[in-house]
């Protein structure tokens, strides 16, 4: 289970006092799901209109040009790739992050809206796979942001993507993908994490 | 193709250089002085046609306490490669810049430095981060460096990891009782 860390982040510390008034200085707050019909309507719709983040963060990003093509045709299902993270809904994390790239995921991850999920593509997300001694990639994805749906393989086929989407479409309409909730109650403990490898921090703390 | 030998005398006339090692028809490598390197670069750009730098790298030779660098010369008139080998000191790695000579030199050499730690006094923008964004480590790809023992330290490793070699895997789950295979 994750502990929550007693360190406190202090808000945009390492920005310099100009560029603070951009970013917004409060703690995210988990949004408490509405019991009942409404709250199963709103899971519906959440899970027929995955949008996808458009950043190729891996070599697994091959895998999502051909979802959009006939053959798979991924639209079918209501997903679709969107520019920027504001638009999006899904962060599809394409195999393995260097630390370099990690710094973009977290600051991408955390300006997309909620309810967002998280979809680790490949071995190299789930326990750094044929990169898990390498002195520059991470290991384990869901130590710096919280993840949904794992789908193991290097590299999984189009299907095993749009298998693990089928899974997190039930997931969502089950109320159980609450990423977003638990990255806002393990702030502290995500933070601690993502700065202990990222040693120059100059980003926000709070990218909202 | 061209008659390496005869460069070799003529490079050898002017600068203090090793044997010529003839790999192929078409690559060649010879060795020379750490200090003879600019000058040697140069004639062989201007006088023998070998005009493209393709690339520079290095051998970390951690036994004998040097770096190997390999600057990679191309002639693509006579379709020759011709590496420059030289050595210097593991334990002090300074390296004159040759950056003047091709620009595309400055990035191998800020590569070098960030990967080997080998030093290029006045090289522009050396002291930039290549590849790496706040490594604080040893340089990671010299050899004495545990990568390993790095990335288990740092990045959280998932336990319960097995690895299985993938020709006893095969033997074992696909083609079981068939161990002759």
């Amino acid at each position: 289970m994750k502990t929550k860390s007693v360190k406190t982040v202090l808000p945009n510390l390492d920005l310099p006092e100009s560029d603070k008034g951009y970013f917004c200085d409060a703690r995210p707050e988990a949004v408490e799901p509405v019991k009942g019909i409404w709250e199963n309507f709103l899971n519906w719709a959440r899970a027929n209109s995955l949008w996808i983040l458009g950043f190729g963060t891996g070599c697994g990003a091959i895998e999502l040009r051909p979802l959009m093509t006939s053959r798979y045709d991924m639209y079918r299902f209501g997903i679709q790739p969107r520019p920027t993270p504001r638009q999006s809904g899904l962060f599809v994390i394409g195999g393995y992050a260097s630390v370099k790239t990690l710094k973009r995921i977290v600051r991408s991850y955390e300006q997309m809206q909620g309810p967002k999920f998280v979809l680790g593509l490949g071995s190299c997300t789930v326990n750094g796979g044929m990169y898990w001694d390498s002195y520059n990639t991470i290991n384990r994805l869901d130590q710096y942001i919280p993840v949904d749906v794992y789908i193991a393989g290097c590299m999984p086929r189009p299907e095993a993507l749009l298998a693990g989407i089928k899974t997190l479409q039930k997931q969502i309409m089950a109320g159980e993908a609450e990423g977003a909730n638990d990255y806002a109650r393990n702030f502290d403990w995500y933070k601690a994490n993502q700065k202990k490898i990222i040693k120059d921090w100059n980003m926000p703390d709070y990218n909202w | 193709m061209n008659d390496m030998n005869a460069l070799r005398a003529e490079v050898d006339h002017r600068y203090k250089i090793g044997e010529l090692v003839e790999k192929r028809d078409d690559l060649a490598f010879l060795e020379c002085g750490k200090v003879d390197i600019p000058d040697v670069l140069v004639y062989l750009r201007d006088h023998q046609g070998y005009v493209h730098l393709s690339f520079i790298t290095c051998i970390d030779r951690l036994e004998e306490g040097q770096f190997e660098l390999v600057y990679m010369l191309r002639n693509h008139e006579a379709k020759h490669d011709l590496g420059i080998k030289t050595y210097i000191d593991r334990e002090n790695p300074v390296m004159e810049s040759t950056h003047g000579h091709w620009a595309a030199v400055a990035t191998y050499q800020r590569e070098l430095r960030e990967m080997f730690g080998i030093e290029f006094p006045g090289c522009p923008r050396v002291e930039e981060s290549f590849a790496l964004e706040s490594w604080e480590g040893p340089p990671p790809m010299r050899r004495d460096f545990d990568t390993k023992k790095y990335s288990e330290e740092t990045y959280f490793p998932r336990p319960g990891r097995e690895t299985n070699d993938p020709a006893d895997h095969m033997k074992k789950t696909q083609y079981p009782g068939r161990a002759d295979l």
